[in-house]
């Protein structure tokens, strides 16, 4: 499984990956701050320091578990990807992200939700993401993701004092395909409450028992039903016999 | 009584008027400019309004429809037959607009249909999708019957009497299922969502609250059609149901109170900020007051009292949902979100449709039934199709629109 590794330290804000990315998926060149349907990618400053945003790639993917109709899915290569001829426009892998990463193209009235897609197009023939491919400071790099963990480590250990000892991405929302380091400065620059486990479960634990609370629920609903009936029958019974007094004085 | 209704009418055909051309304007807009020409949706903000009261609180509101006829049909309730019919027609049309409002937040509304063959089930979407689908079908199945009875088409309607239980059966099991889902929607959001409202309890609290607020629409609806069709009310039904909300209510805060308290999420509660205060709201109007209201046997007598409650109850829970929906990503997000009036003009064209929907419905259809002697219920009850087609559609008593004025 591949993935990308950021170095915030050897980032020098050049921007090349932005104009690689924009260029390999034909989108427009204006520059924004923020992600946006026509920015998978962006290069934020955090005091004098670059951090990449872009989709995390999670290994257990919250907006696919959350696709009503599994227009998102994550490849065997790793990547986390979206097909448009399947998407309904329901927004609810939007509001499941816990990185708050895909776009919507709000003006369009055939919209699409928009994100990197790790350049799946590209790993599919062995080679590595655009960003990856045009960064000439090695801040962006593209690898298997163990190979990448270990890299991390190692920058980390060789310079601890300009690295958080942390790598971002490895726990969080149970992991991700992108990972990060950096100086604690920029590990501060993350949201603190993305949980650091994966999320898909949460809803799971509970759809996968759909199958036998119905089975429960439906029982229960026919019992209780049958034992209402049967004591009716019985009232009505009792009545004709002129047994149940209760009954009879009730009409 | 019929020039006083007129005069009241009247203000209310004007304002219905304006909502639904104000609606049919903003529909022209939604389609021609996108969602994000008419609403103030974005990234950040994904879901507003739309979802959070066409969707939310349509399904909650419709819940009357499944809580009465399971209480009729499967427990056997003879007393709450009068309003089981309302109630199914409520939870009718409740899902047309469901749908409807769908029609409008789908980005491709054309592909509605996608989660009926295109499956990913652990999406709990996917599971929402396939119960508004099939509690519709179930809920179009339970209507015709009233349609088949109006036509006098005896064969349809012998079979869709003979049908009644089973439908009734589905209607529980998928209802049960739907509110629920609409809570577990948000389990994938523990990050995003404000700790006064995240919990792995929203499922369970969903149902619940839904079936207290089908509770209250009863009350409230059989108070409203009383006044628009002079019917007599069923007090003794209002009462009941009034018993059975506050039961369920206490249900309700005991385990939203509980998961609170061990969760340690109240002392998110101070400093108090706006999550607080919108909390607060929400448990005082929705939960307190109504179970304050509901349990004293001396409101429970008052139609005017039980009217006003009911109110309360289903305000608080639009509010819930509203906070579920809205306030409680706001707060945590820190962008704040304001409906565009296109937005609010689709939502209340929709509800005016709704209840003009509702109103000819009860007009036209044999939905209000003539009141059944205690004698005749257990017949009824066991033969449910002869005895009502016998009966004959006689106008009801014009016995009050304040009938409990004792």
């Amino acid at each position: 499984m591949y993935g990308i590794l950021f170095d915030a330290n050897l980032c020098i804000g050049c921007g090349s990956c932005v104009e690689a990315c924009k260029e390999e998926n034909k989108l427009p060149a204006s520059k924004s701050d923020v992600l946006s349907a026509t920015d998978y990618t962006i290069v934020q400053e955090v005091g004098d320091q670059y951090l990449r945003r872009m989709c995390m790639h999670c290994l257990e993917p919250s907006c696919a578990s959350a696709c009503p109709v599994g227009a998102l899915h994550k490849t065997p290569e790793g990547p986390v990807v979206y097909e448009y001829e399947r998407c309904i426009g329901c927004r609810y892998c939007m509001v499941a992200c816990p990185f708050g990463v895909p776009r919507y193209e709000w003006a369009s009235v055939t919209p699409r939700v928009r994100k990197c897609q790790l350049c799946a197009h590209r790993l599919k023939e062995g080679r590595p993401t655009a960003c990856a491919e045009v960064c000439p400071a090695e801040a962006t790099m593209f690898g298997k993701r163990p190979d990448l963990l270990a890299l991390a480590w190692k920058r980390i250990a060789a310079d601890p004092e300009h690295y958080a000892q942390r790598v971002y991405g490895t726990q969080e929302a149970g992991g991700t395909s992108v990972l990060i380091i950096g100086p604690q400065e920029i590990m501060a620059a993350f949201d603190a409450r993305i949980p650091m486990e994966s999320l898909p479960h949460k809803t799971w634990v509970v759809l996968s028992q759909i199958p036998s609370a119905v089975a429960a629920a439906g029982a229960g609903l026919l019992a209780v039903n049958w034992i209402i009936r049967r004591r009716m029958a019985l009232a009505q019974n009792g009545k004709l016999n002129g047994t149940d007094e209760q009954k009879g004085a009730e009409s | 009584m019929n020039r006083i209704l007129a005069r009241m009418a009247s203000p209310w055909r004007v304002l219905g008027l304006i909502c639904l051309i104000a609606g049919a304007y903003a529909t022209v807009l939604r389609f021609t400019r996108g969602l994000g020409g008419v609403t103030h949706l974005s990234d950040t903000f994904p879901w507003g309004l739309w979802v959070g009261f066409d969707v939310l609180c349509g399904v909650g509101l419709a819940a009357g429809g499944f809580t009465v006829s399971a209480i009729v049909y499967v427990l056997g309730i003879e007393k709450y037959r009068p309003v089981a019919r309302p109630a199914v027609l409520t939870a009718f049309i409740g899902y047309l607009l469901v749908v409807g409002g769908l029609m409008f937040d789908l980005g491709r509304p054309w592909r509605i249909w996608h989660p009926m063959v295109m499956w990913n089930p652990h999406s709990v979407m996917f599971e929402v999708a396939w119960c508004v689908t099939l509690y519709t079908i179930v809920l179009t199945a339970e209507i015709s019957i009233m349609v088949f009875e109006r036509l006098r088409w005896m064969r349809a309607t012998h079979i869709a009497h003979k049908a009644t239980f089973p439908l009734t059966i589905m209607a529980v099991l998928l209802s049960m299922l739907h509110q629920s889902s609409l809570g577990s929607l948000f389990l994938i959001v523990p990050g995003r969502l404000h700790e006064l409202w995240y919990t792995p309890f929203l499922p369970l609290l969903f149902f619940t609250s839904a079936v207290a607020v089908g509770l209250s629409m009863v009350i409230f609806e059989s108070n409203l059609s009383a006044r628009a069709f002079g019917r007599a009310l069923e007090l003794d039904v209002q009462e009941g149901a009034a018993k059975l909300a506050a039961i369920v209510l206490c249900i309700y805060l005991i385990i939203r109170g509980t998961d609170l308290i061990r969760r340690g999420a109240l002392a998110a509660l101070w400093p108090l900020d706006r999550a607080g205060i919108m909390f607060l709201i929400e448990i005082t109007v929705g939960f307190i007051i109504p179970i304050l209201l509901f349990s004293n046997p001396r409101v429970r007598r008052n139609t005017r009292w039980l009217y006003h409650a009911s109110q309360l109850m289903v305000l608080g829970f639009v509010i819930n949902r509203l906070n579920v929906a809205v306030t409680g990503f706001e707060v945590v997000t820190g962008k704040t979100y304001v409906p565009a009036w296109t937005e609010i003009a689709v939502t209340l064209m929709l509800v005016t449709i709704g209840v003009i929907a509702f109103y000819l419905a009860a007009k036209y259809l044999p939905v209000f039934e003539p009141d059944t002697t205690s004698g005749e219920r257990f017949q009824a009850w066991r033969f449910t199709g002869a005895n009502r087609l016998a009966a004959p559609r006689t106008p009801a008593g014009l016995r009050g629109i304040d009938g409990g004025g004792d």
